[in-house]
């Protein structure tokens, strides 16, 4: 066993255990702070005050929520699917957390005593399928919750929010085709580092370094971006597997506020997480932005300044837009975005052949 | 080889194989062993999912996350999709009408058995290169140089399938919907319904 022992790399499996933690709270996080944002500034949006009772301008609110969560009793329903049931959230919330170890959150920067060190977990060459996949499996746990559950509600949500994830699955993985021909990388760190001209402003969205000539293609593929990964995070206008005013709750109508809700809950937050991290890794330079290359840690300042942005248009596009109807949302999906997507892909391949 | 020997030469990416492939054979089981087919499907995701970590033990990256992404992420929700839908809750055992049908299996089993030992035999340890087969460069390089041809034909066959499907699916023709309108005339005729009676007393009306 001795060569097995002299194969690991010690200071490599700590660095990284660390690493992992730091992104494991972070995702944990963003939900309790989300949590809060969200409702009070919907609060703000439709002219009301939002939880402002629990600490300074409600600031514990998540805090207490978390607390209810754990100490509720836990209810199985009687005729549910015990096995799927309970195992839905724990499907759906460790894809969510296994996307978000591929994104760049800085550049490597000197820390005390340690040296230089990468701000990001890991990263291989196909880092961008890799998150397309495991994104991919977070489908099933709404599944299974809504199958598990035994209830017409669960299972018309599930029914549902199957069809919307496949079909925005396809535009989403299309639209981000335009970058990926340009970068002519699937390395998020690589994709992020290309973007690091003129003082830290050659975003992606900007053309990058294709220079102006993508910039029709990129913009293109970023809105359909946009608007896909919303109804992958089965967000308002796309809500429809959890529309409280026809389906209750959708595939969590049987979760009764408990740890299991938690976890859907927390999956929920940290898939938006994810979509708007790799936004902000594709299109907007990521930790790019004026100065990082004389301070290092400002970039890490910049991409979370960056994922705030659309997070907080996410609250805002809840606060404003009505839901779609069913069919509405699968015209939208198929007969729109998808042809844009191709076409996109298209006007992006010549562009590319003529000015690259 | 003695045991110790075998254990110096061994790696860490070994016992994960081991282990992804162990996972793999039971999950394997339990898509067949089950008796309700969502409890099958599932388990043909963990194959699925299993399958791609092996593919990531032998350094075939690109070809682990297609298998996510496409198997697993897409075909295997329609699956369960379907599987929903029509609730099925138990097999029906309909099992028994094919009653010689699973002798076919015996041999089978032999056969695919004497391919895996041929081609363990056959293939040596891959070449130790910097750029392995599975790679996105290798890939793309080989799709479109070598087999490029292969490579079109089943995307032309991807096509035919497709345009198949939408020929199916589609809604029907202008000469179909008139012989449904005809006939549903011809049913009103027969037995009015009050709703459509109804509808024609307010049109003579407004005629009127």
């Amino acid at each position: 066993m001795s060569s097995l022992l002299n194969s690991i790399d010690f200071r490599f499996v700590i660095e990284s255990l660390i690493k992992v933690a730091a992104v494991f709270v972070l995702g944990l996080l963003s939900p309790v702070s989300m949590n809060w944002i969200e409702r009070r500034g919907l609060a703000f949006i439709q002219n009301r005050l939002g939880p402002n009772r629990t600490g300074p301008f409600g600031l514990l609110q998540s805090v207490a929520d978390g607390i209810k969560f754990l100490f509720k009793e836990d209810i199985t329903p009687l005729e549910a699917n015990k096995w799927l049931y309970t195992l839905a959230p724990v499907v759906m919330v460790v894809p969510a957390f296994m996307a978000t170890i591929v994104y760049p959150i800085g550049p490597t920067v000197n820390l005390p005593y340690i040296g230089p060190t990468e701000l990001y977990v890991t990263h291989f060459n196909i880092g961008l399928l890799y998150v397309m996949a495991v994104t991919s499996m977070c489908v099933y746990g709404i599944v299974m919750a809504g199958w598990g559950s035994n209830s017409k509600y669960s299972l018309l949500g599930g029914l549902r929010s199957s069809a919307q994830m496949i079909s925005y699955e396809l535009s989403l993985s299309l639209s981000v085709i335009a970058v990926v021909l340009m970068t002519g990388s699937l390395d998020l760190v690589e994709i992020v580092k290309q973007q690091s001209g003129w003082g830290g402003m050659r975003w992606n969205i900007f053309g990058g370094s294709a220079g102006v000539f993508m910039i029709l293609p990129v913009v293109i593929g970023f809105f359909i971006y946009l608007i896909s990964a919303i109804a992958e995070t089965n967000r308002v206008p796309f809500d429809l597997p959890e529309a409280e005013t026809e389906l209750v709750g959708g595939f969590h109508t049987e979760y009764s506020s408990s740890l299991k809700f938690a976890m859907l809950f927390m999956a929920e937050y940290v898939n938006m997480l994810t979509v708007s991290m790799l936004a902000t890794t594709l299109f907007f330079g990521g930790w790019n932005g004026p100065g990082v290359a004389q301070i290092p840690v400002l970039g890490v300042l910049y991409f979370f300044l960056k994922i705030g942005f659309f997070m907080l248009l996410y609250i805002w596009l809840r606060g404003t837009l009505p839901r779609l109807r069913y069919d509405q949302l699968m015209n939208f999906g198929w007969k729109f975005l998808l042809p844009v997507a191709l076409f996109n892909i298209v006007l992006a391949a010549v562009l590319g052949v003529i000015f690259l | 080889m003695d045991v110790n020997t075998l254990l110096n030469t061994i790696e860490i990416s070994h016992i994960l194989f081991l282990g992804f492939a162990a996972l793999c054979v039971v999950a394997a089981f339990n898509v067949i062993l089950q008796h309700n087919p969502i409890y099958s499907a599932l388990a043909l995701i963990i194959v699925l999912c299993t399958l791609a970590a092996l593919f990531v033990t032998l350094y075939a990256p690109f070809i682990a996350a297609i298998q996510v992404l496409v198997y697993a992420g897409a075909i295997m929700v329609l699956f369960i999709f379907v599987i929903m839908l029509l609730n099925v809750r138990e097999e029906e055992s309909k099992t028994d009408q094919q009653k010689y049908l699973k002798y076919l299996a015996v041999p089978f089993f032999l056969a695919m058995l004497g391919e895996v030992f041929a081609v363990i035999k056959t293939v040596g340890a891959p070449p130790a290169s910097a750029n392995p087969p599975g790679t996105v460069e290798s890939i793309a390089n080989g799709m479109f140089t070598n087999y490029v041809l292969p490579f079109e034909a089943a995307s032309v066959l991807i096509l035919m399938a497709i345009v198949g499907s939408m020929l199916l699916a589609r809604r029907e023709s202008a000469a179909d919907t008139n012989l449904i309108e005809d006939a549903l005339n011809a049913a009103n005729r027969s037995t009015p319904m009050p709703a459509i009676e109804t509808v024609r007393e307010i049109e003579e009306e407004v005629a009127a």
